[in-house]
């Protein structure tokens, strides 16, 4: 862990690495088999299997208590007592049935969602494209800045921008929660790693053909990028999804909050809709609990691409 | 019309074009509220007026204990997220690529699930399964091991043991996909040959995974210190709002945000804000240059 430890290590590593491979594979792979010990395969299994079980306790918890009156929750807490005899569907009929705002900040949250996914993925696309595909002025600095306003957390800014969002008129609309994100530095960063990572040449192809520079960035390399866009769509998508600070600072009017805000004020001490609290929790996880059994690899890749390169 | 439209699809224009939206966004959403959050931390704000007071605000902070407690919990919770969530993932991540694990898709897959849920959905669930209650999920596991029920979230210890077990599991399994990926892109060829050399699984690990992992963990801790620091959310949503039994949960964010936006006292707010950002770009500044990131950057 700490920088006294690495120093010297890298020593043996770098001898080792000079000895020749290619006649001791034989010898590796009757290794490799031989090392599957029983005892070692149970008790590493048995690791995962027990640290997976903890991950699933708060799901399977909640789930049950979705299913018990909501003065249950306020009374007990959440367990995992199989008391049956309570259980019913009535809370997530309540969702449903209109008599709460659920489904309006339901509407709300995939509206923002999928207009700020779209229109981020194009905007950032667009300007990554720019530097990686291009050599120009001030462009080293405007580089350096992307990076930059990664290092600023953006609670620091809030505040300024409230203000900013007030002297706009934004307070209260669903514009005044997307614009402020839609130029977003890490996804910046991923499109233009991987579209640093395109042949050039594909670039003068194009421009012999006759197309435009605007031209080759939409209708060349655009289709060329669909993993990277994938992987962003995703990552973006939990993000709006699941964003709360900011839109609880611009959002006022009921009929306007996304899920977090709406849920978060079902938990007010007055409140007496625990019925929707804890349904309404669960069943606000589904859309990206489907994204992600269906596009598994696509989060790996998002969540990934900073880390490798460091 | 032809000469514009000639200009603005000229190769040397078009980069530029390319940048604007990022160029318009720096200004109004990041320049402009990073000048305006200095100088307000200058001013005393109130409704309609604003007066400069030069350093009051910072002086005021040196001896307001509020802000102290927030900056303590911050800073413990910081640096125990880091304790916990760099060995931990480690160890999964190199457990993970072991011969003998059954299942590393599905392992993996699940270990992620938590962070898909959002903060708000996150902190009912622990909220309740801390509940105080016998009938809550932990008290009921104190008690089936002969221990006392607690009242988690009235003591700071335990209010404290709440936040960073949420901490644990929403990032532990986001932080093994990190190190795993560190891990998959060491070559084989290093291990088989420290094999060859007679080198053990632990000195494989220490001499062979550790120092190649540095990159990520370098990584994965710049990201950590700024969560933890900027922790907020979470424990709002733990304690049901901003305020908890003697601040044990307030954070500087919450601070922030209880100043500015609860209090509307935004000069003030704004000068928490920047000790905030001087704390973050210090720690991180220290911890990158002494772990020589930027030497390899020379490269």
């Amino acid at each position: 862990m700490s920088k006294n430890n690495t120093k010297p290590n890298q020593r043996p590593l770098s001898d080792s690495s000079n000895l020749e491979v290619s006649t001791t594979r034989t010898k590796i792979v009757n290794d490799k088999n031989k090392r599957s010990n029983p005892l070692i395969k149970v008790l590493i299994n048995g690791f995962f299997i027990i640290m997976c079980a903890a991950v699933a306790v708060p799901f399977i918890s909640g789930l049950f208590a979705s299913f018990r009156p909501g003065q249950m929750l306020i009374r007990n807490g959440l367990n995992l007592n199989l008391d049956f005899e309570n259980w019913s569907l009535t809370n997530y009929s309540y969702l449903f049935d209109g008599s709460t705002g659920y489904l309006d900040w339901y509407k709300n949250s995939l509206m923002i969602t999928v207009v700020s996914v779209i229109l981020t993925l194009i905007i950032c696309y667009f300007v990554a494209y720019g530097f990686a595909m291009y050599n120009f002025k001030f462009k080293n600095i405007l580089f350096f800045l992307v990076i930059t306003t990664m290092m600023v957390p953006f609670e620091i800014l809030m505040l300024p921008l409230y203000k900013e969002m007030i002297s706009f008129g934004l307070i209260d609309t669903f514009a005044g929660v997307i614009l402020p994100g839609l130029v977003n530095a890490s996804t910046i960063f991923f499109f233009r790693q991987y579209l640093s990572g395109l042949p050039k040449e594909l670039l003068d192809a194009g421009r012999i053909d006759g197309s435009s520079e605007y031209g080759i960035c939409v209708r060349i390399i655009m289709p060329i990028s669909k993993p990277a866009f994938s992987a962003m769509a995703i990552l973006s998508a939990m993000g709006a999804w699941n964003s709360m600070l900011w839109p609880l600072i611009v959002l006022r009017s009921a009929e306007k909050f996304t899920l977090p805000i709406g849920l978060n004020t079902l938990l007010t001490p007055y409140g007496n809709n625990y019925d929707v609290l804890v349904a309404g929790s669960m069943f606000s996880i589904l859309p990206l609990f489907i994204l992600y059994l269906i596009f598994n690899k696509y989060f790996v890749e998002g969540m990934t691409a900073g880390a490798v390169k460091g | 019309m032809k000469k514009i439209q000639a200009f603005l699809f000229s190769q040397k224009i078009a980069p530029y074009v390319f940048v604007l939206p990022f160029i318009i966004s720096l200004a109004f959403f990041w320049i402009y509220p990073m000048i305006s959050t200095i100088s307000m931390s200058f001013h005393k704000i109130g409704n309609g007026y604003s007066e400069f007071i030069g350093l009051a605000n910072y002086e005021k902070l040196l001896g307001d204990g509020v802000f102290h407690t927030a900056v303590k919990n911050s800073v413990i919770y910081t640096i125990l997220t880091l304790v916990i969530l760099i060995p931990i993932p480690m160890l999964c991540a190199f457990l993970l690529n072991s011969k003998s694990v059954l299942g590393k898709r599905v392992y993996k897959s699940i270990l992620y699930l938590p962070a898909l849920v959002s903060v708000v959905v996150a902190g009912i669930l622990f909220r309740y399964m801390f509940s105080e209650m016998d009938s809550g999920l932990m008290n009921q596991i104190l008690n089936f091991f002969g221990f006392e029920s607690q009242e988690w979230l009235k003591n700071w210890g335990t209010g404290m043991f709440v936040l960073l077990l949420l901490a644990t599991w929403r990032w532990t399994g986001v932080n093994t996909l990190y190190f795993e990926a560190g891990l998959s892109s060491i070559d084989e060829v290093l291990y088989e040959s420290a094999k060859v050399d007679g080198a053990n699984a632990w000195q494989r690990f220490w001499y062979i995974t550790l120092p190649l992992l540095k990159p990520t963990r370098i990584y994965v801790t710049t990201i950590s210190i700024y969560a933890g620091l900027a922790m907020f959310l979470e424990s709002f949503m733990i304690y049901g709002s901003n305020n908890s039994p003697k601040n044990i949960g307030l954070t500087i964010v919450g601070y922030l945000y209880r100043r500015g936006i609860e209090k509307n006292d935004l000069g003030y707010a704004s000068a928490v804000g920047l000790v905030l950002l001087i704390v973050a770009l210090s720690i991180s500044m220290v911890y990158l240059l002494s772990s020589g990131m930027f030497k390899k950057e020379d490269k």
